[in-house]
């Protein structure tokens, strides 16, 4: 089970990411729900490239054991993508928020309706 | 961590959400450093802690709200997630053991950019810029879309008049980023913005602007993307392949040095750019706003 | 330097150089000229790289950026399949962006025509990126690109609930991505490579473990979120809906088409078609979820009043008959699906086209254009003869009346059904397409014989700059429908190509 420790940290992120999406009608909790999510990709692929008696991989003579770099340029990129994603969400939060007054789903959909009853 | 996780679940202040996501997101920072992957610690504590946490900040200051209370039970909800939990544990209970250096991602592909062809000790940076640099070109153009995403969204039709920006997030803002060390072209480009917006907290966001202003900034945001897809561009006409570094000198591993610099020269530029562009357009959203509500 | 050797690259980046001299230069004018040259030369580079497929070995182009081999680096690899791909999507820039000069003017202020400009250069760049590259987390990458920008795209519309369809296109569609993320983690962690090709041959080892299976359920739900497979479609109706037109008809035309390429991708160049088809019951699932959008979808489409609703509605529906070709599991079910990919992305193209047209011609001088909805339309063909003439066709094509396009990957849908003794299957096909008569006829019927209202007889057809992209795409919706050769030649072999990879 102790090898499997970082898997079940990451399912418990995505489960909670996934439920705060889902359940929650806040706009703004929504995206915070979908950062998390994103996050828990980062220990999916991190863990596994770590080498126990490893370092990071900066080569210098001394060492001659080194994690896994790919995972983390994948990850990296993954990290600017999540935060460019997080900005555009918030930006049209913002925009919501001064068109209706409201950044709670249940409100807006409300409004929808009162003014297109189709 | 989860106990961060489990409280922002129930919380309904969306302030306090997003002081545990910054938490969250240092803790995370924390066990990447452990798993022995530093850059993207500092990438993640600059950018979860720091630079979300001012987006968030910044976005709840102008929206002011506080969660409603849910409407409907949760179960559907909850189901949902966790069924798709479920199937995920059922995979990884198949993947090979944590730390197992026979797996296939430590025998396959690695070993080559352990070599170190390129000649930089860092292995990050050389997989970053150099093998996979076309992913980094890629990922800056999306941090370049985000930008010119929000000038197309949030652009007032109007010149806002004084400038009272909030000044717990300019504070917030260079606390987090101030004492980062340059680790690549992303951090650097946040490091500038945080220098920026560190003379408009002193001087006032007005001179801030006659110093870099709109303009500027907009070409900053441009002129990176093109510094980079030059470089590839450079690598076609000296004959080699888009992207290709070796043809940029006469001994490749130094092309390969120069490609790389410029690469990182490119990101650092947008990524400053939109950072400092993001930042106008949330103060410049507040002004307008405060104006209307008076 | 020889440029024929360089177009998968150019391919690529020309759109995405064009997108940040559009932000330089600041001015509306000029990042139009920039971004639909841009287009062109993408859509001459698709042609080329089209012909070259012909003459290449093995059907198979590849190009190595930076110059590193594959694994190491990431490849470029154009197949029949990518190059078909490629040639609808930058074809139909090339024309939604000299339309979208003259719409935009009404749908979008003036001071933000360049970043539109440039997003529409970002959003080509992200779909052509997809398309054409051979490396797995590259796909995850551009289609970032592509969907950012096609949310800031759809948010420029003029209706306040533009925003909230795009945040609900933003949530989903980052959701999608994570679990295509995730998907290509679990094939990352057990094959040690991210390049497709690779992947492919050392997957073979692995081939039975649950991180493969449930690699390939995660990709399943990401990439059917991003192609609005019912049921989870709920996104892509009121983004349509509210959309300024170019980018309704750009996206419905290209956005989905593309993941469903990625699909077929992953199901037939990586996982294999034993993998897919035989371990899991997803042909079953997959075909009873194509048979729900298929009638449900096209049911709903029945009764909607707005008339872009109505075709963002039967989208949905379509979109059911390019997986149903899918779950067949044959080379002429493959078939249909790639031509049906093809067919129904113009013929839908051109109606959005037209709608557009439609919308702006009914708007008075400098106004905000209305919603087309029926109350509005009603005889229309007097006033627009040649619009509503066009919306009928690409109508007649989304039947599958003989003729058209959409009669062609009906056939094929059909050819592969009896293939395997479905003989339900084609009943089924048959009957959804008359759900598709019930909802074209809806608007035949108020256009054509309904009285237009007391005061509007008057005729106000769209200006020719409108007119004319859109009808270049209604001619060439009868074109292929009567001229099979260039569509479905390369769909057969495409499709053949692609089972030879997967066995």
């Amino acid at each position: 089970m102790l090898e499997h420790f970082s898997h079940i940290v990451t399912v418990f992120l995505l489960v909670a990411g996934l439920f705060i999406i889902v359940a929650r009608g806040n706009l703004i909790k929504k995206l915070v729900g979908l950062s998390i999510l994103q996050t828990s990709v980062y220990l999916l692929y991190i863990a596994p490239g770590k080498l126990l008696g490893g370092t990071a991989p900066i080569l210098a003579p001394q060492f001659s054991i080194y994690s896994n770099p790919l995972p983390h340029v994948l990850i990296l990129t993954a990290i600017v993508v999540g935060v460019a994603t997080l900005a555009l969400g918030l930006a049209l939060a913002v925009r919501i928020r001064e068109a209706y007054g409201s950044i709670e789903e249940d409100e807006i959909l409300a409004l929808d309706r009162a003014e297109d009853p189709a | 961590m989860a106990l961060s996780v489990l409280m922002l679940m129930r919380m309904r202040n969306l302030f306090a959400v997003i002081v545990l996501f910054g938490i969250y997101s240092f803790l995370m920072a924390t066990v990447l450093v452990a798993l022995d992957a530093v850059d993207v610690a500092m990438t993640e504590a600059a950018v979860g802690a720091g630079v979300s946490t001012v987006l968030l900040l910044g976005a709840l200051h102008l929206c002011k709200s506080r969660e409603a209370k849910p409407a409907h039970r949760p179960w559907l909800p909850l189901a949902v997630a966790l069924s798709t939990g479920l199937v995920l544990v059922y995979g990884a209970m198949g993947l090979p053991d944590f730390a197992d250096p026979l797996s296939p991602i430590h025998r396959h592909v690695v070993p080559r950019y352990l070599q170190n062809e390129v000649q930089v000790p860092n292995v990050v940076t050389a997989v970053l810029a150099s093998f996979r640099g076309y992913d980094t070109l890629g990922e800056t153009t999306v941090v370049f879309t985000a930008g010119v995403g929000i000038i197309a969204l949030l652009r007032r039709r109007k010149k806002p008049v004084a400038v009272g920006c909030a000044e717990t997030l300019f504070a917030l803002y260079v606390q987090f980023h101030g004492d980062f060390g340059p680790g690549g072209g992303f951090q650097a480009g946040v490091i500038v913005a945080a220098a920026m917006v560190f003379h408009a907290l002193i001087f006032g966001a007005d001179t801030a602007r006659r110093v870099v202003p709109d303009w500027l900034v907009e070409t900053m945001l441009a002129a990176g993307v093109l510094l980079y897809a030059g470089v590839g561009v450079a690598g076609l006409l000296l004959g080699g392949n888009f992207l290709d570094y070796f043809v940029l000198d006469v001994d490749p591993v130094h092309g390969q040095h120069r490609g790389i610099f410029w690469v990182e020269v490119g990101v650092a530029t947008t990524v400053s750019g939109v950072m400092l562009k993001i930042f106008y357009m949330f103060a410049s959203r507040d002004d307008a706003n405060g104006e209307s509500e008076q | 330097m020889s440029l024929a050797l360089h177009l998968p690259a150019l391919q690529v980046v020309l759109p995405l150089i064009s997108a940040p001299l559009a932000v330089l230069l600041r001015h509306g004018g000029l990042a139009f000229a920039t971004v639909t040259a841009a287009a062109w030369t993408a859509f001459a580079c698709a042609i080329g790289l089209w012909l070259q497929i012909g003459q290449a070995e093995g059907g198979v182009i590849s190009y190595a950026i930076g110059n590193w081999p594959p694994p190491w680096g990431i490849e470029y690899r154009v197949d029949r399949l990518a190059s078909f791909v490629l040639l609808l999507v930058s074809g139909m820039a090339a024309l939604v962006l000299p339309w979208s000069r003259a719409s935009i003017e009404r749908e979008i202020p003036r001071d933000l025509h360049y970043l539109y400009y440039a997003m529409f250069g970002l959003c080509l760049t992200g779909l052509l990126g997809i398309t054409i590259t051979g490396d797995a987390f590259n796909i995850f990458v551009f289609l970032e690109i592509s969907s950012l920008s096609s949310y800031v795209l759809i948010a420029l519309g003029r209706d306040r609930r533009a925003l909230t369809a795009a945040y609900q296109y933003l949530i989903m569609g980052s959701i999608g991505a994570t679990f295509i993320v995730i998907g290509i983690g679990f094939l990352y962690l057990m094959t040690g490579t991210l390049n497709l090709a690779d992947m492919a041959l050392r997957i073979r080892e692995v081939e039975n473990t649950r991180p493969v299976l449930v690699a390939l359920a995660f990709l399943t739900v990401g990439i059917s979120l991003k192609l609005a497979l019912f049921p989870l479609h709920q996104w892509l109706p009121s983004a349509y809906t509210y959309a300024p037109s170019a980018v309704t008809a750009f996206l419905a035309a290209t956005a989905t088409k593309v993941s469903v390429y990625v699909l077929i991708r992953f199901y037939f160049t990586v996982f294999g078609e034993s993998l897919v088809f035989d371990k899991l019951p997803l042909p079953q699932i997959m075909l009873w979820l194509s048979l729900i959008a298929m009638f449900g979808a096209s049911a709903i489409a029945i009764f909607q009043d707005n008339l872009k609703r109505l075709f963002a509605y039967s989208s949905v529906g379509q979109v059911g008959y390019i997986t149903l070709g899918l779950s067949f599991d044959s080379v002429n079910g493959l078939t249909a699906s790639i031509v049906h990919l093809f067919n129904h992305g113009i013929a839908k193209g051109a109606i959005f086209l037209l709608i557009g047209g439609l919308v702006i011609g009914m708007a008075k001088a400098g106004a905000v254009p209305p919603a087309p909805t029926f109350d509005r339309l009603a005889g229309l063909a007097k006033r627009m003869p040649l619009t509503s003439f066009g919306i009928v066709i690409g109508g007649l094509s989304l039947i599958g009346v003989p003729g058209t396009v959409g009669f062609v990957s009906k056939w094929y849908l059909i050819v592969a059904a009896l293939e395997k003794d479905q003989f339900w299957l084609v009943g089924a096909i048959l009957l959804s397409s008359l759900l598709a008569v019930a909802y074209v006829w809806r608007f035949v019927e108020v256009a054509y014989f309904r009285a237009p209202p007391v005061g509007q007889e008057a005729r106000c057809e769209a200006p020719l700059a409108l007119l004319l992209p859109a009808w270049l795409l209604v001619i060439a919706t009868i074109w292929f429908g009567l001229d099979t050769s260039l569509t479905v030649g390369s769909a057969l072999d495409a499709a053949q190509q692609m089972v030879k990879s997967g066995r």
